[in-house]
Formats: C-alpha cells, sequence, structure tokens
C-alpha cells in the first residue's frame, strides 16, 4: 500500500522542483528586484537615512512629518486633481477614437500605426514637446485657437493652467487604450447588433446597450491601469517643470506627489522619509483600486460570468 | 507542516538578505577620520589608475588642461566617467564602497555631499602638492568650506553681467545705467519705457529681472545676506530681501505678470541667430558672462550694450557660481586626484588652455574674450591674453572681468540643495500671485531653518 502513495509523492516531488527550475529566473528576479526592495523600503520607512551614512532608527517619526508637511498636501491634491480629470478624459478620446478606427475599413491598419507612434515617443521628450507645443506666445495650440479668435492661456506658467496644459498633453499618449479598445469593440458579436437592430435599437442604444457592455472589462482594465499611472504621473511634468535646464522655474502647480517623493529621496537624499512617502502612496492606490473593484461588479459586464 | 515549513523558510530568506543588505549599507567611520591616513606630497611618484567622474573634456580648454594632468600623474591610467557628475550614480557607488577617485561637480552641491561623509577635507591635500589657497577667488573657497574644512579646489567662475539692446535703450530714452540696478525706480521706469516701444502685436519684454534664479543677486544689491556667513542661520524674510523681491517682481507686475515676460522668453530662440537681442523683444537682463559668446557667435551686429550688474551704492556685483573638484571618501587614490586637482586648476595650466583657445579663435578670425577660471592669478594673466572684438563686445568682456572682482556666493552649508529649492519656491510663489513676498519669505525662512537645523544637527552628532 505504501508504495504506490511514496511514489506519487516522489512524482510530484519532481514535477514542484521543474516547475520551480523553470519558474526560478523570474521568482529570483522578482525576490531580488521587486519583494526586496518592497520590503526593505518598509524597513527604511522607519529609519533616517541618507545612503551614505548607516540608517538609523526614528520609529514613526517619518509617518508623523507626512501630516504636517505642506508639500505632501499640496502635491498630493495635485496628483488626485489630475487623475480625476485625465482619467475620464483618456477613456473617453480612446474609445471615441476606437470606435472611429472600428468603422475604418481600407486604411484601418495606417491609423492604427499613427495612433500608435506617438506611444513611442519617450516621456521626457513629450516633457520637452509640451513646453513647445503649449507656449503661451508662439505655441501651436494657442496659434491654432487664435485662427478662431480665441485668445490661448500661458499654458506652461499660469499655475491655473499649468494642470489642465499637461492633461490635454497626456492624450497624446492614447494609442495603446485605443488599440486595446479597438480589440474589444471587434470582438462584440455582429449578431447582438442584428437583434438590438431588430427590435428597433437606435445607434445610440446600440451604443450604450449593447456596445459599452460588451468592452466593459477592457474600459474597466484602462481605468485601472491609467489610474495607477495617473496616480503615480511624474515623466512629463519633471521634464518640462523640474528637470535640468528648468530647475529655476519648478511650479507649485505640477508638483506631482513621486516629483516629490523623487526630490525627497534623490535631491535632498531624505531616503527614509521618501520611503514613507511611498507606502503612503501605495496605501492610496489600493484603496483607490479597491474602490473601483467594488464600483465594477455593477458596471462592469463578464461574458459567462454567473 | 511542510506549508508552515516553507514560509518559516522564504521568512528566513528575507531575513538573511536583509541582513546581508544591512550590512552593505554605509561606508563605516567619519570622512575626517579617512582624511587623516592620507599623505599627500607633490613631489611623489605616483601609479595606480585614477578615475574621474562627472568630467567630460570636450574642449580645447578642457584637453589642453588634461594632457598636463596626466604628463603630472606620470603612470597614473586616468578613466574618465564622462557626463554631468549623477549624484544617484556617485552615492551608489560610495555606498557600495567603489567610489571614482575624484569628482566635478558644481561648487553648490558639495556642501551636503561633505556633511553626509561622502567627500574627504582637501586641507592636507592642498597643504601637500602645495596648493596655494590664496589664489582661488574668495567667494569660491567659501562655498567650499564647511565648518574650518575645506572640501574643494574650484575650477570656472560664472558672474553676471547687463546686457541691454542698445537700439531699444536709445528709442525708449534710456541708458544702460538705468537698467544695471544702481537706481531700481529707474530701472523700473526704463523698464516700462521699453516695454512700451511693442508696436504692431510684436511683444517685447522691457527688462528681465531673471527671477528666480536672480534673486540671491538683487537681495545682495540691496543689502540682504540670504544666509549667515557660517551656513547655519538663514536670512531669508529680512527687510531688505523682501523689498527686493517685491522690486523685481514688480518688473514683471509691470508688464503684465511674470506669466507673459516668461512665456516670451521661452518663445526665443535662445542659443540661435533669433535670440532676443538680435530679434529686438527684449531690452535689458542681467545673464551670465558665457553668453556674451553665445551672442557674438551668433548675432554679431546685434546692437548690444553692456555693464556690471550694480549695487545701490553703484557698486559692482556678481552671484558667483561654478565647479570644483573633490575626493570622495573611500577613494582608491586620492592622491593622484589631489595631484589632477593641482595641476587642473594651476595657473601655468590656465594660461596654457587660454592659449589655445586664442590659437583657434584666431584661425576663425574670432575675439578670444577671455576665460574665468575661478584662479584670480590665472584670470589677470589671461585678460592680458584677449584680444579686441571691437565695439560693443569689449565692454561686455571689460564688465565680465570687473564683475568677477566683485563676486559673493551663498556660503557651503548641509542642507544647500532643500535651501536652494525652498527659497526659489518661496519666489516662484510671488511670481505667480500666490503669495505676497513677505509671505512667502517669512514661511520659507521657517523652512529653510529648520531644514539647515536638521542638517547642521546631524553634522554636529557626527563629528
Amino acid at each position: 500500500m505504501s508504495r504506490p502513495r511514496t511514489g506519487l509523492r516522489r512524482s510530484r516531488l519532481r514535477e514542484a522542483r521543474a516547475a520551480l527550475l523553470f519558474l526560478s529566473p523570474w521568482l529570483v528576479g522578482f525576490l531580488v528586484f521587486t519583494a526586496w526592495p518592497i520590503a526593505y523600503s518598509a524597513y527604511l520607512s522607519f529609519t533616517d537615512y541618507d545612503v551614505i551614512s548607516d540608517p538609523s532608527f526614528v520609529g514613526l517619526e517619518n509617518y508623523e512629518k507626512l501630516f504636517s508637511d505642506p508639500k505632501i498636501a499640496l502635491s498630493l491634491g495635485n496628483t488626485l486633481f489630475f487623475t480625476a480629470i485625465q482619467i475620464p478624459l483618456y477613456v473617453i478620446v480612446s474609445f471615441g477614437l476606437a470606435l472611429l478606427l472600428n468603422r475604418t475599413r481600407r486604411s484601418s491598419g495606417v491609423f492604427r500605426t499613427l495612433l500608435y507612434l506617438p506611444k513611442m515617443t519617450p516621456p521626457v521628450a513629450v516633457g520637452i514637446l509640451f513646453l513647445l507645443l503649449f507656449n503661451g506666445e508662439n505655441g501651436v495650440i494657442n496659434t491654432v485657437l487664435g485662427w478662431f479668435g480665441v485668445e490661448g492661456p500661458a499654458w506652461t506658467t499660469d499655475p491655473a493652467w499649468v494642470k489642465p496644459g499637461l492633461i490635454l498633453m497626456s492624450l497624446w499618449t492614447v494609442g495603446a487604450s485605443v488599440l486595446i479598445l479597438l480589440a474589444a469593440l471587434q470582438n462584440v458579436p455582429q449578431d447582438l447588433y442584428d437583434s438590438a437592430r431588430i427590435d428597433g435599437a437606435g445607434a445610440w442604444r446600440r451604443l450604450t446597450s449593447v456596445t459599452l457592455p460588451m468592452v466593459s472589462p477592457a474600459l474597466f482594465f484602462i481605468v485601472i491601469v491609467n489610474t495607477i499611472a495617473g496616480l503615480q504621473t511624474f515623466d512629463e511634468a519633471y521634464t518640462a517643470f523640474f528637470g535640468a535646464g528648468n530647475t529655476t522655474y519648478s511650479n507649485d502647480a505640477a508638483l506631482f506627489y513621486v516629483i516629490y517623493l523623487f526630490r525627497q529621496a534623490f535631491e535632498y537624499l531624505h531616503m527614509g522619509y521618501a520611503s514613507a512617502m511611498a507606502w503612503l502612496l501605495f496605501v492610496i492606490i489600493m484603496i483607490v483600486t479597491a474602490v473601483q473593484l467594488i464600483v465594477s461588479r455593477r458596471l462592469v459586464y463578464y461574458e459567462g460570468a454567473s | 507542516m511542510r506549508t508552515r515549513h516553507a514560509t518559516a523558510a522564504v521568512l528566513a530568506a528575507f531575513v538573511s538578505v536583509g541582513l546581508l543588505a544591512g550590512c552593505a549599507v554605509g561606508t563605516g567611520g567619519t570622512a575626517d577620520d579617512a582624511a587623516a591616513d592620507i599623505s599627500y606630497d607633490a613631489d611623489a611618484s605616483l601609479t595606480g589608475t585614477l578615475t574621474v567622474m562627472g568630467f567630460s573634456g570636450v574642449d580645447e580648454i578642457a584637453t589642453t588642461r588634461m594632457d598636463a594632468a596626466k604628463k603630472a600623474l606620470g603612470g597614473v591610467e586616468v578613466k574618465l566617467v564622462k557626463g554631468e557628475l549623477d549624484i544617484q550614480q556617485f552615492l551608489s557607488a560610495a555606498a557600495s564602497g567603489k567610489p571614482p577617485d575624484l569628482i566635478y561637480a558644481n561648487r553648490n552641491q558639495l556642501g551636503s555631499l561633505a556633511a553626509r561623509g561622502a567627500i574627504l577635507p582637501l586641507d592636507a591635500c592642498y597643504e601637500g602638492e602645495g596648493i596655494d589657497k590664496g589664489e582661488y577667488l574668495p567667494s569660491a573657497i567659501g562655498q567650499l568650506t564647511l565648518a574650518d574644512h575645506v572640501y574643494g579646489v574650484p575650477e570656472f567662475a560664472m558672474v553676471q553681467v547687463t546686457m541691454a539692446n542698445g537700439d531699444l535703450l536709445d528709442r525708449a530714452g534710456v541708458r544702460i545705467e538705468d537698467v544695471n540696478g544702481s537706481d531700481p525706480e529707474a530701472m523700473r521706469e526704463a523698464s516700462k519705457k521699453l516695454a512700451g516701444l511693442a508696436e504692431d502685436g510684436k511683444k517685447l519684454i522691457g527688462v528681465d529681472s531673471k527671477l528666480p534664479e536672480f534673486f540671491p543677486l538683487w537681495g545682495k544689491a540691496n543689502g540682504a545676506d540670504l544666509m549667515s556667513q557660517d551656513g547655519r542661520k538663514a536670512q531669508l524674510d529680512s527687510p531688505e530681501a523682501i523689498a527686493a523681491l517685491e522690486w523685481a517682481n514688480a518688473i514683471y507686475a509691470d508688464q503684465g505678470g511674470f506669466s507673459k515676460v516668461k512665456a516670451i522668453r521661452d518663445a526665443a530662440d535662445f542659443f540661435g541667430e533669433g535670440n532676443q537681442y538680435a530679434t529686438g523683444v527684449l531690452g535689458a537682463m542681467p545673464m551670465e558672462q558665457w553668453y556674451i559668446n553665445v551672442l557674438n557667435d551668433m548675432s554679431p551686429d546685434a546692437p548690444l550694450v553692456f555693464d556690471t550688474v550694480q549695487d545701490r551704492n553703484g557698486e559692482p556685483i556678481a552671484f558667483s557660481s561654478g565647479s570644483a573638484w573633490a575626493i570622495p571618501k573611500g577613494a582608491e587614490n586620492p592622491q593622484a586626484a589631489c595631484r589632477w586637482a593641482r595641476v587642473m586648476t594651476a595657473t601655468d595650466t590656465w594660461i596654457a588652455a587660454a592659449q589655445a583657445r586664442l590659437d583657434k579663435r584666431n584661425q576663425e578670425n574670432k575675439p578670444f574674450t577671455g576665460v574665468l577660471t575661478g584662479n584670480v592669478v590665472a584670470d589677470e594673466k589671461v585678460r592680458a591674453m584677449t584680444t579686441s572684438g571691437g565695439a560693443p563686445w569689449d565692454d561686455g568682456v571689460a564688465a565680465m572681468y570687473e564683475a568677477n572682482e566683485h563676486t559673493f556666493s551663498l556660503p557651503a552649508n548641509p542642507a544647500d540643495a532643500e535651501f536652494e529649492d525652498i527659497m526659489q519656491d518661496a519666489v516662484n510663489q510671488v511670481l505667480t500671485g500666490e503669495k505676497d513676498a513677505a509671505a512667502a519669505l517669512h514661511a520659507a525662512q521657517e523652512q529653510a531653518q529648520s531644514a539647515l537645523d536638521d542638517a547642521w544637527a546631524k553634522l554636529d552628532k557626527e563629528k
């Protein structure tokens, strides 16, 4: 009786070993480059550490400072404002472009490529491009607005217009989301539209009752991913307002949370405080994502789900 | 049972890695202790390798001096980690116990590196290699001196010169003396007159007071030292500093606000033929001396007028900045690093470099406008080598050298990056209308003092 059971156990052990062996490159990478830095940053958040000297334990001091540092509230407010406005706009534009592409037949490949191309632009270049396109005096945006008799604002220098400008600029990279939504749109069964037509549904009704529910998982994915990216926004704003050449005009209106975190860590060498900031952001992202997941149960339709 | 063992093993692995990593951080011992173990001798024959981080050495001023330094190092192999100094890269190398032997950094970066024990005090280097501290710009040495120790060997200097468009000055009926800062009200009035010359929808900046970067300049011109000489006390909200900021901001307010002026400033082809002076969209501004060469190269016929920037008593004044050589704690070849720093900044080496530049400019049929070396003895000799570019460029060179004799800088301190950001953020808050000058500078004063107190407390504790 015991021999077959032992043999089975050995076989399973062999399988487990083989599985671990194949998984090991990823596992090692995950442990060294993700799990360990996460755990270590948790430790550092309770210390005073400047990279050169040894970390010294300071208890909850860094976390207490988060509540008294006015720049935390400022940068969090900027980040939440940016995310709250940017995400709906990003999704609407992506979805609109995907709908247009879905109707295009002959040259859809060309348009897909053209829409995706800006996504290939390095974020640093986008930051520089922002300053050129949105210059209040001779930028392309204000020039075009001028053709219609609209005097454009000083997008890059007026604090009230800095974030709206960055939000508009972020639409430069909708290409990836457009492709995801296009794939989702092309997977909506034609017979659902045919049935809706037979039932007398107009274009708007077909969009809201057939298209949107069927692509809602893709939309939800885009919302989740871009919300997290929005809360971590850094590259473009840092290049435009805080990078080399612009260090003399670090605008409070563009001080996003991760930019402030970066400055604390790598400019002031307050690694412990920056780690505490990173954990606060982690908690915020977890809460926002959890809320989105709860809301999604009512709004997202998964085919085949009970 | 097995699951429990597996969990324990994973936790043990984490703890072990944690302990190992914990051992890896920190470089052990103070920089003062490390410096005490190193002796420097100008006559010693050196060997090994010298790794230099942050220096590219691309033009003739650099390559001529590098040749001299390599010759003085004899058998030492020199390795350059090119590009501007990346503080993260440097600190990572230092934390891992493998720092370069020498770094080339902005002078205002070295205070906080010194305070953290990342670089060595160079008093013994100066003495052993026979480097005469008195030959360097006093403001540069001051910027590198923290708690009575000098942490770098200065190289180059940047100073500000008043640059104006002569045609616009004539049309507005104002003189260069009206826009050099010596009479604040005259400068404001001149700015309004110059800005009023705009026609046909063309935007024109009267005077650009170059905030926020030149706030220390205007503060000093109005009698304000933004930090105490020992680098321990912030003095951002003195009445003189507040008045200077109110005035410099009013120059923008008179022209529709900083936002509009900056948009016009950003729209210019700053380094090209379409620069603000060539296109006549700027009356006057203070600017670093290197821009004289840019203007001379790009728009030699532009109607420029130059003068020093002056304080309220009519005395020339300049906010000096520049680079410096520093030796990291843990450097394997500090003796070679010290010799390199000595030769690169020595008077004879600068003269050889200036000669190389002069030869090149002669070949190009262009004037040699001098180099500000950070070494006052060398500056005097290099100035004698300059060649005439005719009016107005000779006036520009004269103003540059005069400014170089009247420099000041912010003292070295262990919170330099934070202090500078806090100061600039306060100025930006005024420029954007978020706060008035007094409120912004009062708030900045508190933040800056807190940052200085924290940094000095750590430094004093380590000592």
